[in-house]
């Protein structure tokens, strides 16, 4: 029922630099290599919507001319890397996992993307996801679902699922995803793999298909907790094209890794450890909180008292922007456009009908909703508020701890099929996630363990603004530890 | 053009028209509002277009500081109260000129409130409020007609989307509409001076909207309104108010009732019709704009800003008046564009009497302007060449018959005075015995004039001077003249 991961030639960023370093590969040799599990594999996990080929073989041309004539290599040179398909890269599909964006191709690349290539990434190809990033099972993709590389009749989550399956099945080192409402970490759990939510405003949204503008975040999957400290430290930074980007500057996320975490403070909010808990995740989190102990940190108990109005109040934020956001797919200069209408309004209710799917046209008449006349103050207003709430919380928090430790989700990857029939069940999936996107904190999810079914298990590690590099310590204790 | 209702003058005389207007702005920045792309009119469709103005999935406005140091200068100048801290908005509506399907607005949290303009009115001065002075993006041009499949197709140029524009709001505060045309005259004089617009109506940088309701008089309770759109000039807006106004006296004075709704302005007939109503109303759905942080200006900033503010007309006028010892009259021809009122400022302080230069612009220069219809600027005689005359006439070296010479010739020619004066230098005598000479010969033929200077009556002296100026053709030398006719009167 699985995928034999121990396929994969090169798991980590430090792999592929030796290797090439080394004279042992070449970068085209591992782009091919990439490509090769790709076909190989792809068929079953279908984490790639579409490969690049030819956009690989130039970049890792131009990676293997550099070594050849001794010039020092960029940080991620060779590493194959894919992108969660809400990302664009100027003439390659950008579907956001939609109908309506099928065939479109854009004119620009992401400032993440263009990052990541600037610094030697070799761009594999588009990830799978959820349309338009909504969902956590990556069963509303408009082009099929992922399925889990750890157990195949289990979802990878969502809404990165195939960033994160790419990743867990080798097919790619590391791989961008984007987090509104726990989309990068709920994956990394399911799928037992480095996935990171940095701080809002710390990595560009420019080129990210918007979902909820004020949630939406861009981060790295990866496989270990280096890796993901490297490559945030490559695709962050203030960037001109997003005015919400922060000018703060970037520190080496590498440099203190391995601080430790003696001495530190860290959290456990009890509103984390409440009913719907499955009994394993919470026995495995309690074990990496044992550790962090043994390894000097401070445990301590805290409480974040509105935790329990985070999903409504996500769900009524989160589809209002959608609302908005999603009104350009409308047929008149780009995607598909209604062969069967006469009208203008026809043009516009045909489209939008054949081009979006359920979750989608269900979030946009929700987000719709929450904003009309005579509704705006009880919903949208009274939610911006909750949400000013909720930051408090952590703020306070954050005055007494240096980290906070939860489970990254309440269980571990449910069967396909388990819970499309009930999107509020779907939706609690996020619960412990959705806090983090309203609060404008860091995050981050690692693997700490597996279930008797063996399914992966994530503990999720929660940091104050732009403190990333917090984050990034104690997630490293926690994977040496392991 | 005519106004289709028709109704009694007393029974109109019955109720009070309230009037507020909305002017949208567009503001002369060099880019767009939230991308780099050049914001200028008249280029071919869709080539000042870009990710971000054509609403392509990922793109992300970022906001010109010009446009926001344009705001602020437009709102001070119209006595608004800037705010530290103003929130972007979304409005959402679907139109295939509008790409993003929302539109970057400011609602309830504007750059600027609470302002007023003065306007004239025949009971004197009035204070026109201004509730607010927002800034929003424009959209792109649907164009419906002009094509071979205008029938069934309508195009689109988006090379207006994102072009940056303010919206000013006044209070109802308007009772006629001449006063609504006076607003519109002195506002858009304000923003010419502050060069933020080059407010062309023809090319739809200045727009208007229109509320205006009826109420008998005595009433406090406003009317029901309507807003009237599609109106390309002030005196169309003057027209379609009065239009309005009739049609809503007619429709109370029927027994009905006005309904709540927008109407569009047919200027070829001189009439409104029904758009939309009340209920077809869209909802705009406004939100914060989350891609934008809260637009920050706080005083030190607005400050910085304001050292570019012009001095504006009013204060101007007032100035040079004192300044030129001109008459209000000369003052208001005189500051009718800010760049004639610096020409003339500018040779005024040349000149040796800025009066004169005054009085040649408001009597030959104008009347010569009107005749050949043409606009101050585009007059063939600069400020410059003004001044030239003034001083030359100033001197006594040019009569007033020589002057009016070359004004007419230099407008016949479409050359400066300068020019002009150059080529027909008018030939001067200024030699005494030449001059003397004719004098003589106007002393020899009338002697009943000698008689009655010689007696006492001095005036006389100005009949010799005019004759022998006559005799010479006019090339005598003025003063000299002046000079020697008294010379020889008085031998």
């Amino acid at each position: 029922m699985t995928v034999d991961t121990a396929k994969s030639t090169y798991a980590t960023i430090g792999e592929v630099r030796q290797a090439i370093e080394s004279g042992r590969a070449t970068a085209s040799g591992i782009a091919e290599a990439a490509l090769a599990r790709i076909d190989a594999e792809d068929g079953v996990i279908h984490s790639f919507l579409s490969v690049s080929r030819e956009r690989a073989m130039a970049s890792a041309e131009k990676i293997d001319a550099a070594a050849r004539s001794g010039n020092d290599l960029p940080p991620l040179a060779g590493v194959p890397v894919g992108i969660k398909d809400v990302l664009t890269i100027e003439g390659l599909p950008a579907t956001a996992g939609s109908k309506i964006l099928e065939g479109y191709l854009p004119p620009y690349t992401a400032t993440s993307v263009r990052k990541l290539e600037e610094a030697g990434a070799v761009v594999l190809g588009k990830l799978n996801c959820d349309e338009f990033a909504m969902g956590s099972s990556n069963e509303n993709s408009a082009y099929g679902p992922v399925k889990n590389p750890r157990a195949l009749d289990r979802v990878p989550g969502g809404s990165s699922g195939g960033s994160a399956a790419a990743v867990a099945a080798g097919m790619s080192v590391a791989t961008l995803g984007t987090d509104t409402g726990g989309s990068i970490r709920q994956p990394a759990s399911f799928c037992g793999v480095v996935g990171m939510l940095p701080t809002y405003g710390r990595v560009s949204r420019y080129g990210l298909i918007a979902f909820a503008s004020s949630l939406d975040r861009v981060g790295p999957f990866t496989n270990t907790v280096r890796d993901a400290a490297t490559v945030l430290g490559v695709i962050a930074g203030h960037d001109p094209l997003d005015a919400t980007s922060s000018p703060l500057p970037v520190p080496d996320y590498t440099a203190d890794l391995d601080r430790g975490v003696n001495g530190m403070k860290i959290g456990v909010p009890a509103e984390y450890f409440a009913e719907g808990l499955d009994q394993e995740v919470r026995a495995a989190v309690e074990a990496v909180i044992d550790r962090l102990k043994t390894h000097g940190a401070e445990i301590r108990p805290i409480s974040l008292p509105h935790t329990r109005y985070a999903v409504p109040t996500y769900y009524v934020l989160a589809t209002a922007e959608a609302s908005a956001n999603l009104a350009r797919f409308d047929g008149v200069r780009y995607g598909h456009r209604s062969a069967e209408a006469n009208t203008l309004s026809a043009m516009y209710r045909r489209s939008r009908e054949e081009g979006f799917g359920a979750e989608v046209k269900r979030r946009i008449m929700l987000g719709t909703y929450v904003l009309s006349a005579g509704y705006y103050d009880a919903y949208y207003k009274k939610a911006q508020q909750v949400r000013r709430l909720l930051t408090n919380d952590f703020i306070a928090a954050f005055a007494d701890v240096d980290a906070i430790v939860t489970p990254t989700a309440p269980t571990p990857a449910f069967k396909l099929g388990e819970k499309t029939d009930d999107p509020l069940a779907m939706y609690l999936a996020d619960i412990y996630t959705v806090t983090a996107n309203l609060a404008g904190i860091c995050g981050i999810s690692i693997p700490c363990g597996q279930s008797s079914e063996g399914l992966p298990i994530g503990v999720q590690i929660l940091g104050r603004h732009f403190d990333e590099a917090t984050v990034f310590q104690v997630g490293h204790a926690i994977e040496k530890a392991d | 053009m005519s106004t289709t209702a028709s109704v009694a003058p007393e029974l109109l005389a019955k109720y009070e028209p309230v009037i507020g207007l909305e002017v949208h702005v567009q503001l002369l920045t060099q880019t767009k509002a939230f991308c780099g792309c050049s914001n200028k009119f008249g280029a071919p469709p869709n080539t000042l277009v870009c990710p971000v103005c054509l609403g392509l999935p990922g793109a992300l406005p970022v906001l010109n500081k010009r446009a926001v140091e344009f705001a602020v200068l437009a709102a001070r100048a119209l006595n608004c109260e800037i705010r530290e801290r103003s929130i972007f908005a979304r409005k959402n509506y679907f139109y295939p000129d509008l790409p993003k399907g929302y539109q970057i607005s400011q609602f309830d949290k504007p750059i600027a409130e609470h302002g007023w303009i003065d306007v004239d009115t025949p009971n004197g001065e009035k204070r026109i409020g201004i509730t607010r002075l927002h800034m929003e993006e424009d959209a792109g041009k649907s164009i419906h007609d002009g094509f071979p499949d205008s029938a069934t197709r309508t195009y689109v140029d988006l090379n207006r989307c994102g072009t940056p524009l303010i919206e000013i709001v006044s209070e109802p505060d308007i009772r006629t509409p001449d006063e609504a045309y006076e607003y519109l005259t002195k506002l858009k004089e304000i923003l010419l001076y502050t060069g933020v617009s080059d407010c062309n109506m023809e090319e739809g940088s200045l727009r208007c909207d229109a509320n205006v309701s009826v109420r008998p008089r005595g009433q406090e309770k406003f009317g029901t309104k309507a807003e009237v759109k599609n109106v390309n000039s002030f005196r169309f807006i003057r027209a379609a108010l009065e239009y309005e106004i009739e049609r809503q006296v007619e429709v109370i004075e029927g027994g009905g009732r006005v309904v709540q709704e927008t109407r569009l302005w047919n200027a070829n007939e001189g009439r409104t019709y029904s758009m939309r109503s009340k209920e077809q109303a869209h909802d705009y759905r406004y939100f914060p704009e989350p891609d934008l942080p809260p637009l920050i200006v706080t005083a030190d900033k607005q400050a910085a800003i304001l050292q570019d503010m012009p001095e504006l007309p009013e204060a101007r006028r007032k100035r040079m008046i004192s300044e030129y010892e001109i008459t209000a009259q000369d003052a208001q021809t005189l500051t009718a564009t800010r760049a004639f009122a610096d020409q003339f400022e500018a040779a005024a302080k040349a000149a040796k009497s800025p009066k004169r230069v005054a009085n040649l612009v408001q009597s030959e220069l104008t009347m010569r302007l009107k005749a050949a219809n043409l606009e101050l600027e585009q007059s063939p005689i600069t400020m410059k060449g003004i001044a030239q005359a003034a001083d030359l006439a100033e001197e006594g070296k040019l009569s007033s018959k020589q002057l009016k010479q070359l004004f007419d010739t230099a407008f016949e020619r479409n050359e400066d005075f300068g020019i002009v004066y150059e080529r027909e230098k008018p030939q001067q005598i200024s030699d005494p015995a030449a001059i003397e000479k004719l004098i003589d010969e106007v002393i020899a033929g009338n002697p009943k004039q000698v008689e009655q200077y010689r007696a006492g009556k001095k005036t006389v002296a100005a009949f010799f001077v005019g004759q022998v100026m006559k005799l010479s053709k006019g090339q005598a030398n003025p003063s000299l003249l002046n000079e020697l006719v008294a010379k020889k009167l008085d031998a």
